[in-house]
């Protein structure tokens, strides 16, 4: 029982057929998920960015001004909206509790997307498709991107940074 | 040993000694009171999360949360373990604890520690969720509450250890220590490990809030964090593992199929589930996705391998238990006639069932690199861990506490018709709680987060989840009352019994 010690020679004692032929099945099948991952990786469309610098928030925030007077078009309330070229460097800035600048992004084409925090960790959750990264203050989180479909999307903070963690919405546009 | 320092145990004949019963009756009830504090703040957050009762303001959801976590996944589990640690050495193996006055120091570090950081966090100088994770900054105070619990539960594995030692020297059993015992060698072993880990970030962190030293890179703070926060929930898998095999012996009078194959299994967590980490940092900067797969794959697998056999070999024991008794109708005659009234045998196949189907396998999926992309801090996750935590080791041991109240505390249970519906009113309630967690979960709501609609942001109105969601969190809060209720009878009954219940002759 196994509230009390074994029988002496308990190692020696052979395994049953069903729990052979379990281990081997459930071994075959942590081999296939574990073969899975860099399977997908390197033959899937989608996968975790695989490029990142370390920067500082004030590097990063010069970076976003630059980039944001260089293609700004216009503002949405008091942000402002952003029209960069395609196959361009693009940045959005997080901090507590905003997200900028908004972009407005050409289907179909390719970008370079900075995502970078001023102050906390922060979640970029991009919404309705359910897309989430994680913005790491001191970190540049670089994705290569190409919009598939067109709308209004929105970024929702989905790392809890603060006590108004839930005001920090963000917006981005496809056309 | 003098005869005055121990009592033998009616039903099991084992020498139970009276520094060990106090102090597994003391962590043990302590253990109760902080899940009757986490139960009412659970109960709280999720009246708040279905927005059309949407009971707290912002700043008490987010205190609420961060309290909830540390009450339930801290203190809880923690101070049951220390119990069990107490139970599966020196009652197991019929020996004196060894340094009761370091059992003591345990508790009573466990105890201010705890105080510590409830107090700070109930004034509102941590509201820093359950992971901390820097800058967000609390009284360093908070910081010091954390270290001082830390410290206690590892003098709580050197007791234990100490006690094996003694044990095996005064040659108080035969052969080998009872799987049970092995079980909470592992957990022991990964507490140590994974505590010390901890001290790594937790103490510079603590420095950093008392304004000491400076900050630590906010990433290499969440890689740290993550290789303790992690690897300490498989102290949680092993301790509930071992429950199962406890109760099974105890409920049907099971035996391990093999010794062999379960202790094998245990073993592969002892070495490889405390490396799998990454699997929080798959949509990090800072790591080579080459570096997070072979981290969260290949050493992870491994322990999946192990959950898989354990999984295999519970269910078989009790099988071939109950088929003993005569129970060989047919193919599930064993199933059909097996104790179902009993609560801990109910609790033990809802521990069973919900943390490999429910917990199992969404760990496996949201820990792949790729399909994190679209689960990575949703409330899905939430939905998983409350799986494994809650119906896995919560469960467990309110399964194992409907025995250790006669056994050590000495006392039948007080509502007997209580304890027998219990289980499965509160596994019914956390199987609806987490299933449509992490339905709602699929659709990108955020975890911790007050107002998914958006209401206090600059693009008031825009943002809308769909009425789908809204109907899943009035799901999540239906199985989150349903499970509070579970909770409530659990934790009542437990209080009354040590209160009051009938003495056991002795």
């Amino acid at each position: 029982m196994s509230l009390g010690s074994p029988t002496k020679y308990w190692w020696d004692e052979p395994l049953d057929p069903y729990e052979k032929t379990w281990v081997w099945a459930a071994g075959v099948f942590c081999v296939l998920i574990t073969i899975a991952m860099p399977f997908w990786h390197y033959t899937g469309d989608q996968n975790p960015s695989q490029e990142y610098y370390k920067i500082s928030p004030e590097k990063f925030d010069a970076a976003t001004e630059r980039f944001i007077t260089a293609y700004k078009v216009g503002e949405e309330q008091g942000i402002p909206v952003v029209v960069p070229p395609p196959k361009s460097d693009i940045f959005i800035r997080a901090h507590q509790f905003g997200w900028e600048p908004i972009l407005k992004l050409k289907v179909g084409q390719s970008y370079k997307l900075h995502l970078g925090s001023m102050d906390m960790n922060h979640g970029f959750s991009l919404q309705p498709i359910n897309m989430n990264f994680q913005v790491v203050p001191g970190w540049d989180n670089i994705l290569n991107i190409t919009p598939t479909t067109t709308g209004v999307f929105h970024i929702v903070c989905n790392e809890y940074c603060g006590l108004g963690h839930h005001t920090m919405i963000g917006k981005l546009y496809v056309e | 040993m003098a005869s005055d320092n121990f009592r033998v145990c009616p039903t099991t004949g084992l020498k139970v000694d009276f520094s060990a019963q106090t102090l597994i009756k003391l962590n043990a009830f302590t253990a109760i009171v902080f899940l009757l504090v986490g139960g009412l703040l659970g109960l709280a957050i999720v009246l708040t999360r279905w927005q059309a009762v949407h009971l707290l303001t912002a700043e008490l959801f987010y205190r609420a949360l961060t309290l909830h976590g540390i009450a339930m996944l801290v203190a809880w589990i923690v101070f049951f373990e220390m119990a069990l640690l107490y139970f599966t050495s020196a009652i197991l193996l019929n020996c004196r604890l060894a340094v009761p006055w370091l059992g003591w120091l345990q508790y009573i570090l466990m105890l201010v520690g705890g105080a510590i950081v409830t107090v700070m966090v109930l004034t509102g100088n941590a509201d820093v969720m359950f992971t901390s994770y820097v800058p967000l900054k609390a009284h360093h105070l908070y910081y010091l509450g954390i270290v001082l619990f830390a410290v206690g539960a590892i003098l709580g594995c050197v007791t234990f250890f100490a006690t094996l030692g003694i044990a095996k020297t005064e040659k108080t059993y035969q052969g080998s220590v009872p799987l049970v015992t092995y079980g909470a060698i592992v957990a022991a072993i990964i507490a140590i490990l994974t505590l010390a880990h901890g001290a790594i970030f937790f103490i510079p962190t603590w420095l950093w809030a008392l304004g000491v030293i400076p900050m630590m890179d906010p990433e290499t703070y969440r890689l740290l964090f993550w290789g303790f926060g992690h690897s300490t929930q498989q102290i949680n898998v092993a301790a509930m593992i071992a429950c199962w095999y406890a109760i099974g012996t105890l409920t049907v009078g099971a035996q391990p199929a093999s010794e062999k194959f379960s202790r094998s299994a245990f073993a592969l967590y002892a070495i490889f589930i405390c490396i799998a980490s990454e699997h929080h940092l798959l949509v990090d900067p800072g790591i080579s996705a080459a570096h997070k797969e072979w981290n969260t794959g290949y050493f992870m697998h491994l322990a999946v391998l192990a959950s898989m056999m354990h999984a295999f070999s519970v269910p078989a024991q009790i099988e071939i238990a109950l088929r003993k008794k005569g129970y060989t109708k047919g193919m599930f005659e064993w199933l059909k006639k097996a104790p179902w009234g009993d609560p801990a045998f109910s609790s033990m196949v809802f521990s069973v069932t919900g943390f490999g189907f429910m917990g199992g396998i969404t760990g496996i999926l949201y820990g792949t690199e790729q399909l994190n992309i679209i689960r990575h801090n949703t409330i899905a996750v939430p939905g998983h861990f409350h799986a494994t935590v809650v119906v896995g080791t919560t469960m467990a041991f309110m399964g194992i506490t409907y025995y250790v109240l006669p056994l050590i505390f000495q006392r039948q249970v007080a509502f007997p018709t209580v304890a027998k519906l219990q289980p499965y009113v509160y596994g019914v309630g956390m199987w609806i709680f987490c299933i449509a967690m992490m339905f709602v979960g699929g659709f990108g709501v955020p975890r911790r987060h007050w107002d998914i609609t958006a209401a206090e942001s600059l693009f008031k109105g825009e943002l809308s989840f769909g009425p789908t969601v809204d109907l899943g969190f009035a799901v999540v809060a239906i199985g989150g009352v349903l499970a509070f209720v579970g909770g409530a009878m659990f934790v009542l009954n437990a209080v009354a019994t040590v209160a009051m219940g009938k003495k056991v002759n002795q």
